[in-house]
């Protein structure tokens, strides 16, 4: 489970690639990069808060991506950051992908937090969630 | 673990492509080049720049010269760099009345940021022995970077039925601004096609406590120095309010997370209909489109208007606290300090508008991602004031090179009105702060007279003036295009940031 920054990828904005042995594994990577876009030392992130996730997508694709909004989404309208999560379910069943989690984190404390750029956004530009040989993979850019 | 394959290097995938040369700043691409293209590729440039630029901007903007219903040319700016679906610095107009499409990719998810530039009646002298605490001022007044709340609070209805309908228009009837200030805004402030039945409660609450914040990345507010020698055009300077050494101040910032997710919610819905509904193929996910008079269409062109007022509410609030901070050093009114705007334009911004196409005046829905209206003497969307001059145009530059305040020029006839909006950036935000720490670089700019205020010092490192292309370049390929014409150039002594 890791994930990379990548330095020629995307000029305007943060991109990463993330990997884990499960889907599980997969999304929390992906999480953790999307936390570390945001602060220094995604470490500083306590697990004070509670959030539970659940989510729908045709694709497994978009079902990482609509999961890295929902956490944007969090940090501006009720300005938390996550940094462990915990996942019921993510499966296919039938045509659809479903996800089932909880987000633990807390409130941005500037005093804390030592903050980075401001995420606003998953884009859908070269977005790609891929089965390799033994783990799953994602390449995401973040607009910030 | 280090993951199995190799970065991509996205420089070696694609191609360059053969340009045709039309004039020194002038290059276009053929529609041979690609299938599917409907009009060529056109972009302004000078030698220098078009030889730096990212290789993909030639693939984006030619694949937005696949789009339907599109006039003329798919036109990139001077300072183009490579974007998702079109390029930034792209732009493209579309006929709304034969099919023509509206694609959020198009205008940035960012919608209707912008810049706002204000006067002051104040010297570089007069400012000196107060600027580090203005600029800390200004830095506790307009809350900037992760998680930044604005100081405005309301409930959400009142975001909902009054800010995203109203724009400036709202924050001036609270309280937050002369009246003066909305005729000194494009569009009068306000958006009037903006509807907000079509918004999604999840913007609403993204955005409702954001009015009067900066965000961050490439979004400041600055203190900037009008020098003698950097005048270009001293009568359009005299009558637009500025004068040798004066000291104005300029921000750059948009409709925040509102704005971003009432972008992703239509390129979701986009995707979901366009090809099953409408039968448009694209080359790029994120160029989904859906015709303009289409019921897609037509929602998401009144929930982006939504965001334009969100974004001129920010704006307004913004400029409310600088006249406070202003007013609170220097011991005098906002009214005494000559705090008047100059002007507020948007560079991520669809709008609708007439242009002549081959003789042949049309409804067009212009989109400019990266690019700043730039109108040419007489249009009507150019406020009276003004409107014999050309639309004044405002392109920010790095924190550490200055930025451009420039009128339209006669040739923006030919690219639908439309020039530059800043530098253009070169190199990742990842591996700039992998060459300078921010902390040094602030210390740099400190010596150079810069004071920087920021939030983050890895995010000021990411802003690093070495990240930009040189905005001098960009400034003078519009300028030798005729599209846009410098008036002054400012220069920075204070800078807030995300």
């Amino acid at each position: 489970m890791s994930y990379r920054f990548l330095e020629e990828t995307a000029i305007a904005d943060v991109a990463f690639e993330a990997d884990g042995g499960t889907l599980p594994e997969l999304f929390e990577s992906a999480a953790q990069a999307l936390a570390a876009t945001m602060v220094t030392d995604i470490d500083q992130i306590k697990r004070r808060i509670t959030k539970p996730i659940t989510l729908t997508s045709k694709t497994i694709e978009m079902l990482l991506f609509s999961f890295l909004q929902e956490l944007i989404f969090y940090k501006d309208a009720e300005v938390l950051l996550f940094n462990g999560f915990h996942f019921d379910i993510i499966e296919q069943k039938e045509e659809s992908w479903y996800l089932r989690a909880e987000a633990y984190g807390e409130e941005i404390n500037p005093e804390i937090h030592e903050l980075l750029a401001d995420v606003k956004g998953v884009s859908l530009h070269d977005f790609v969630v891929e089965k390799a040989a033994n783990a799953w993979r994602a390449s995401v850019i973040l607009d910030v | 673990m280090a993951l199995p394959t190799g970065e991509k290097d996205y420089t070696k995938t694609a191609i360059k492509p053969e340009f045709i040369q039309v004039s020194d700043v002038v290059w276009d691409i053929s529609p041979a080049c690609k299938q599917g293209m409907r009009v060529p590729a056109r972009i302004i440039a000078t030698k220098k720049l078009i030889d730096s630029m990212d290789l993909h901007v030639y693939d984006q903007i030619t694949n937005v010269a696949t789009l339907p219903g599109i006039q003329k040319y798919a036109f990139c700016m001077p300072d183009g760099h490579s974007g998702y679906g079109f390029p930034i610095g792209g732009v493209a107009a579309f006929d709304a009345n034969k099919g023509g499409v509206i694609s959020p990719g198009g205008i940035g998810f960012d919608i209707n940021c912008g810049m706002r530039l204000v006067l002051t009646s104040l010297s570089h002298e007069e400012v000196k022995p107060h600027l580090h605490s203005l600029v800390d001022m200004l830095f506790r007044r307009v809350p900037a970077g992760v998680g930044s709340r604005g100081f405005v609070k309301l409930p959400q209805e009142v975001f909902r039925d009054e800010v995203t309908l109203q724009g400036a228009h709202w924050a001036v009837r609270n309280g937050y601004g002369w009246k003066e200030d909305l005729d000194r805004t494009e569009l009068n402030g306000r958006a009037d096609w903006a509807d907000s039945s079509v918004i999604s409660p999840k913007a609403v609450e993204r955005g409702f406590n954001q009015i009067g914040t900066l965000g961050s990345g490439n979004h400041y507010l600055e203190i900037q120095v009008v020098k003698p020698e950097n005048i270009f055009n001293e009568k359009l300077a005299r009558k637009w309010g500025l004068f040798p050494n004066q000291i104005v101040v300029m921000f750059h910032c948009g409709s925040r997370g509102f704005g971003h997710q009432v972008a992703t919610d239509y390129l979701l819905l986009f995707l979901s209909v366009m090809e099953s509904k409408y039968g448009i193929k694209i080359l790029d996910r994120e160029l989904a489109c859906a015709p303009f008079y289409s019921p897609e269409g037509q929602a998401y062109y009144k929930a982006m208007g939504c965001a334009v007022n969100m974004s001129f509410a920010n704006r307004q609030v913004i400029l409310h606290r600088v006249r406070e901070s202003f007013s609170e050093i220097f011991g005098k009114s906002p009214e005494d300090l000559g705090l008047h705007m100059v002007y507020d334009v948007s560079h991520n911004r669809g709008t609708f508008e007439k242009h002549e196409v081959d003789g042949e005046v049309k409804e067009l829905i212009v989109h400019r991602k990266g690019a700043t209206g730039s109108y040419y003497p007489g249009r009507e969307e150019i406020p009276a004031f003004y409107r014999e001059d050309g639309s004044p145009v405002i392109i920010g530059g790095s924190m550490e090179t200055g930025s451009y305040l420039l009128v339209g020029g006669p040739k923006a006839k030919d690219t639908f009105c439309s020039t530059a909006h800043g530098s253009g950036r070169t190199m990742s935000r990842t591996k700039a702060k992998k060459l300078v720490r921010g902390q040094e670089l602030l210390r740099e700019l400190r010596d150079k007279g810069i004071y920087i205020k920021s939030v983050s010092y890895a995010g000021a490192a990411e802003e690093a003036g070495f990240a930009y292309k040189n905005i001098d370049d960009v400034v003078e390929a519009a300028s030798l295009a005729g599209i846009s014409l410098p008036v002054a150039k400012l220069v920075p002594l204070g800078n807030v940031k995300g």
